[in-house]
């Protein structure tokens, strides 16, 4: 047997104890990815082989928690993909403007980059006080600091450009301040985020959405598991709301297609039928 | 060469689109095998370089998507911003993950997945790049029994890349561009019945 074949069974046998003691399923995760993020785990750990690490997985939830934080971990930029939220500016806040109140969910927010800059781009369509974000995510410890906030200043510079792309003209600077080598966020663009944990893999819908932004996180996710999210955005989801996918992400081939309608054929933002 | 080899992976970075032209633009249509590619491009570059290069090849090429199926005589380029990692079962994946090598797309990423799931069926082809990227995969992929061919270093646009391969692992093959799709001919396995040109996309 191959040494990546006997690699292949301990992981397996890791993510099936992982699931029996702490009910968290990583089975249905693509198998090359998990596996990296894994490899790096364990490299940085002080143990040589998953074996080794499996008896101790199993029975220290400290050594279960540090998996999980590097396994789940996505990162994210404040406007990643500045043509999407363009696109968002332009062609989707008009339509969530003629609601009262708009209610989105953000599942897979990691550390809430994406989360803020929505915040800021509904501020500036005018709809401060007039929306909520939900932003969720399996990773406790990203997070927390999603709440607080605070980014590396070193990044600022590369945000405000993602920010001017966007269709920004408001002075980015303006959301920040700027401590040390940390980034502040003013606490206007914190009010109406709820950041909470939430599982796709196991927890529920989120009521009546009028927008459901999961970007980059189901590519991880085997078929089956998609299929749930998938599913999962579609109940959560109003008529007339709207789906935002990652840019590799499609609804193309799936069933669930027919009742949406691509708004931006390259950027993978969809909007739900009526009836 | 009864090797029964099941994909090339190729990395390339500065001066890549016409050592792409050039090495693609050789084989035939029917080559066997198919070919993943990462060529590292800005986050934002679109996927023109895969429309380009379907134009100008006899084989097909497209922009990876997710889960894509790997066919035979197919040729895959890693998209913008996403490292390209192969599955399990004959399926492609992306993903999101942090640089690595500082690229995203990653070629030491694709090369260990590829060499993970290939093992001593793979073909690793190191071209033309200003940076070390690759040089780590390649390894690994000599290490679970593929076969290794750099660009030859004075043949190559920027010579740094496939010098670091060269430095990393014992390289089977080192050739000028002109030679290598002649050499993969050669270690493929027989012609696919068909092209697979034209197929309806995925």
């Amino acid at each position: 047997m191959r040494l990546d074949e006997v690699e292949d069974v301990e992981i397996r046998l890791l993510l099936e104890g992982v699931q029996q003691i702490y009910g968290y399923d990583f089975r249905d995760y693509a198998a090359a990815s998990i596996k990296r993020r894994l490899s790096h785990w364990l490299a940085e750990s002080e143990f040589a082989t998953f074996s080794q690490a499996q008896a101790r997985l199993l029975r220290d939830r400290g050594v279960f928690e540090s998996l999980l934080r590097g396994i789940t971990v996505n990162v994210t930029e404040m406007f990643r993909d500045p043509a999407f939220f363009r696109a968002v500016r332009e062609q989707v806040a008009p339509f969530l403007k003629t609601y009262p109140f708009v209610k989105i969910w953000h599942a897979g927010c990691a550390t809430g980059e994406e989360a803020y800059s929505m915040a800021i781009l509904l501020n500036e369509a005018g709809m401060a006080g007039r929306y909520r974000i939900y932003a969720t995510d399996i990773n406790e410890t990203v997070l927390q600091k999603a709440g607080e906030g605070v980014m590396a200043i070193k990044e600022m510079q590369r945000f405000t450009h993602n920010y001017q792309k966007a269709g920004g003209t408001a002075s980015f600077a303006d959301y920040y301040t700027a401590r040390y080598d940390r980034a502040i966020l003013s606490a206007a663009l914190k009010k109406d985020i709820v950041f909470a944990p939430h599982n796709l893999a196991v927890d529920g819908e989120f009521g009546e959405m009028n927008m459901v932004l999961c970007r980059n996180v189901m590519i991880y996710f085997k078929p089956a598991l998609k299929e749930r999210c998938l599913r999962l955005f579609d109940s959560s989801l109003l008529p007339g709301g709207f789906l935002c996918l990652g840019l590799k992400e499609t609804l193309e081939r799936r069933k669930m297609g027919e009742r949406y309608a691509e708004l931006l054929s390259p950027l993978r933002i969809y909007r739900k039928r009526y009836g | 060469m009864a090797r029964n080899f099941q994909a090339v992976v190729i990395g390339v970075s500065t001066g890549g689109v016409y050592a792409l032209q050039t090495l693609l633009g050789q084989l035939p249509a029917d080559f066997s095998l198919p070919i993943l590619i990462v060529q590292h491009i800005g986050p934002e570059a679109g996927s023109g370089l895969a429309k380009l290069l379907d134009e100008r090849c006899a084989l097909r090429v497209k922009e990876a998507d997710e889960q894509d199926e790997i066919l035979p005589g197919t040729v895959y380029l890693a998209p913008p911003n996403y490292h390209l990692l192969v599955e399990r079962g004959g399926f492609l994946a992306l993903s999101a993950d942090p640089h690595v090598s500082f690229a995203r797309p990653s070629v030491d990423v694709l090369f260990e997945s590829a060499a993970a799931v290939f093992g001593p069926h793979l073909i690793g082809v190191v071209l033309t790049g200003a940076n070390f990227d690759g040089s780590r995969g390649l390894k690994t992929i000599k290490q679970k029994g593929g076969v290794a061919i750099v660009q030859d270093p004075a043949d190559a646009a920027a010579r740094q890349m496939p010098l670091a391969a060269m430095a990393a692992t014992a390289v089977d093959y080192v050739l000028a561009l002109d030679g290598m799709a002649a050499l993969l001919q050669k270690l493929a396995p027989g012609r696919t019945a068909m092209s697979h040109k034209g197929r309806g996309a995925r």
